[in-house]
């Protein structure tokens, strides 16, 4: 009795779960479709004469894209720990005076609209010459990560045992000492779950890439896409190769930090 | 304010007369205390100089974009003209505000409205463990986690007219072509319908981890008393998951009032205005044409963040009057 109920919901799973992924299939079937067959209507529900083409194109045309992208995802995530997690010390355990006020200004941060820091970003990278580069580029994707990497660390911090910390103090640890040795390994969890959501914010960031840095050598991949699509409607099979290529740190990321992700967007959600 | 002198005499008489034990603990908890708050300080001091920086300057620099009137030239020069309200004037005051507001009540309110329902569907049939739930609930995030514009393009290649395969689903069951991103009727509908896709992984984990919060018992307790599954879902799962349904909400509302990638790399707000939403105006204002034209944009760019204050206030306000009462 149970074990038919129990088959039976999963192969509903399996239905929810293929209509869900659909696109996600259909995105690598795009991209193994020969150009000749792109037009076909009906379309092929699975590549008949599979092709590499568009991945050839994807490597010719945008291995320097990735490149880019790889390195403003790095730099992301340590600007994004650089800042986080000390303040998030700050706010859970050192009793920081004005904390509320803090809390208060990065819930409030999280509501601006990237549109718009895109446009003050730009207006103060014109003059300072900052446009094209990719350490502006850096500095505003961190933008999306920062106020969440806080109250992450902040949240996760406040739950670290006292008794662990008063016994560091026993020993004569100051607070960086403390921070350092303590504070920092006992946290890795949030540290890695921070990692993994600045690197794919950064990563898959069209706004601040689009509007600070359309026009440099260093142009990120989600750039790539839009020119492509721009440029090359009728390539489809290249532009979802270059999709499908873009994706692949999401789904390593996702197969290897499955746990964090979860982990992650509750953060999100506990936080009042 | 009154225990610093106290604070500090002590230490004083602490260093004159080493021998008196009663005066001697109290001074160094304080000290502790205070030397904390300057460790404190100094710890949240990157956070503090980034928020200014980064945060802070960008947005007085928008503020100031949309009080003066700026053409390029002056932009370059930083020689614009002060107009005070005008440009707020003139955006208010032109043809496409009603409608842009509009399509983002329409693009926000039933983007969530189907990624709760549908988002809160797939946690209740996910509560229970079957073979395989586990491999299939984390498959749910993939499209959480693309990046937009590889999930934009994707629709908006499933979605094209002559050989998109929605369409020729639709076909095999007599629907006529329907142009999906080029008709003003559907233009809209379809980057919601993207959208509402993009936004059930993320609805579905946080209403999933509310449900893991709802102890069993209580469900055990309701199907002794014969309560059926719908009635347990109306008088247990509803209310006790309310908070979380109200933080999943305004993350949602807060998340989507600001979307620009999906709707502009689908139909670019278009055609006309039919699918031009606040932020895809702003960004279009500024970066969209060949011509920017930043005061606009930036005024656009400041209606919408009070939107977001404004939503997130009343949403605070009825989370308490809700706690209270």
């Amino acid at each position: 009795m149970t074990r038919t109920r129990w088959s039976w919901k999963a192969a509903l799973g399996l239905l929810f779960t293929a209509v869900m992924l659909f696109p996600v299939y259909w995105m690598v079937n795009v991209s193994l479709t020969r150009t000749s067959d792109l037009r076909r209507d009906p379309p092929h529900w699975f590549p008949w004469n599979p092709t590499l083409d568009g991945y050839a194109n994807v490597l010719q045309e945008q291995l320097p894209a990735l490149a880019t992208s790889l390195v403003v995802g790095f730099g992301c995530v340590v600007l994004t720990l650089l800042i986080a997690a000390p303040a998030g010390y700050a706010l859970a355990l050192l009793r920081l005076r004005g904390a509320g006020t803090l809390n208060f200004l990065l819930l409030v941060a999280q509501m601006i609209p990237a549109v718009v820091m895109g446009m003050g970003f730009y207006a103060i990278y014109v003059r300072l010459g900052a446009l094209n580069t990719l350490g502006g580029l850096i500095v505003a994707d961190t933008t999306i990560a920062v106020p969440f990497a806080v109250l992450l660390f902040t949240a996760f911090m406040s739950g670290i045992p006292k008794e662990l910390l008063q016994a560091a103090t026993m020993d004569g640890a100051g607070t960086w000492r403390t921070f350092w040795s303590i504070v920092l390994p006992v946290s890795r969890n949030s540290v890695l779950t921070v990692s993994l959501f600045a690197f794919l914010w950064a990563w898959s960031d069209f706004i601040f890439a689009s509007t600070l840095n359309r026009n440099g050598d260093h142009v990120p991949i989600t750039l790539g896409i839009y020119r492509y699509i721009g440029n090359n409607t009728t390539e489809w099979n290249s532009i979802m190769a270059t999709a499908v290529v873009a994706s692949i740190p999401a789904a390593l990321l996702l197969v290897v930090a499955q746990r964090y992700v979860a982990a992650g967007v509750t953060a999100g959600a506990v936080k009042d | 304010m009154p225990s610093t002198p106290v604070a500090l005499g002590t230490a004083g008489g602490e260093a004159g007369a080493a021998g008196v034990e009663p005066a001697a603990p109290p001074p160094p908890r304080r000290r502790r205390v205070r030397s904390t708050q300057w460790a404190a300080i100094a710890f949240a001091a990157p956070l503090i100089a980034y928020l200014l920086l980064f945060y802070a300057y960008p947005l007085y620099r928008n503020i100031d974009l949309s009080l003066h009137d700026y053409t390029i030239r002056a932009f370059v020069q930083g020689n614009a003209e002060f107009v005070g309200f005008d440009v707020y004037a003139q955006v208010l005051g032109s043809g496409d505000f009603p409608r842009a507001l509009l399509n983002t009540a329409l693009f926000t309110f039933v983007s969530i409205a189907f990624q709760y329902t549908i988002g809160l569907g797939l946690a209740v049939f996910f509560r229970k463990h079957f073979p395989l739930s586990e491999l299939l609930r984390a498959l749910f995030l993939v499209p959480w986690l693309l990046p937009l514009i590889v999930s934009a393009s994707t629709w908006a290649w499933m979605l094209a007219s002559d050989n998109g395969i929605v369409n020729s689903v639709l076909g095999a069951f007599g629907v006529g072509q329907i142009n999906w991103l080029t008709s003003p009727q559907w233009a809209l509908v379809s980057v919601i319908i993207a959208n509402i896709w993009l936004g059930i992984p993320f609805n579905l984990v946080i209403l999933y981890a509310g449900l893991q919060n709802i102890p069993g018992e209580t469900y055990e307790a309701a199907s002794l008393d014969g309560a059926t599954a719908w009635q347990q879902f109306r008088h247990i799962t509803l209310p006790l998951l309310r908070p979380v349904s109200a933080i999943t909400v305004l993350l949602g509302l807060v998340y989507t009032l600001k979307v620009v990638d999906v709707i502009w790399i689908m139909t670019t707000g278009g055609p006309g205005n039919v699918s031009t939403t606040l932020a895809v105006w702003s960004y279009r204002e500024a970066f969209g044409t060949g011509r920017p034209d930043f005061s606009p944009a930036a005024a656009v760019g400041n209606l919408l963040i009070l939107l977001a204050l404004v939503l997130g206030f009343v949403y605070l306000w009825t989370q308490r009057r809700q706690e209270r009462s």
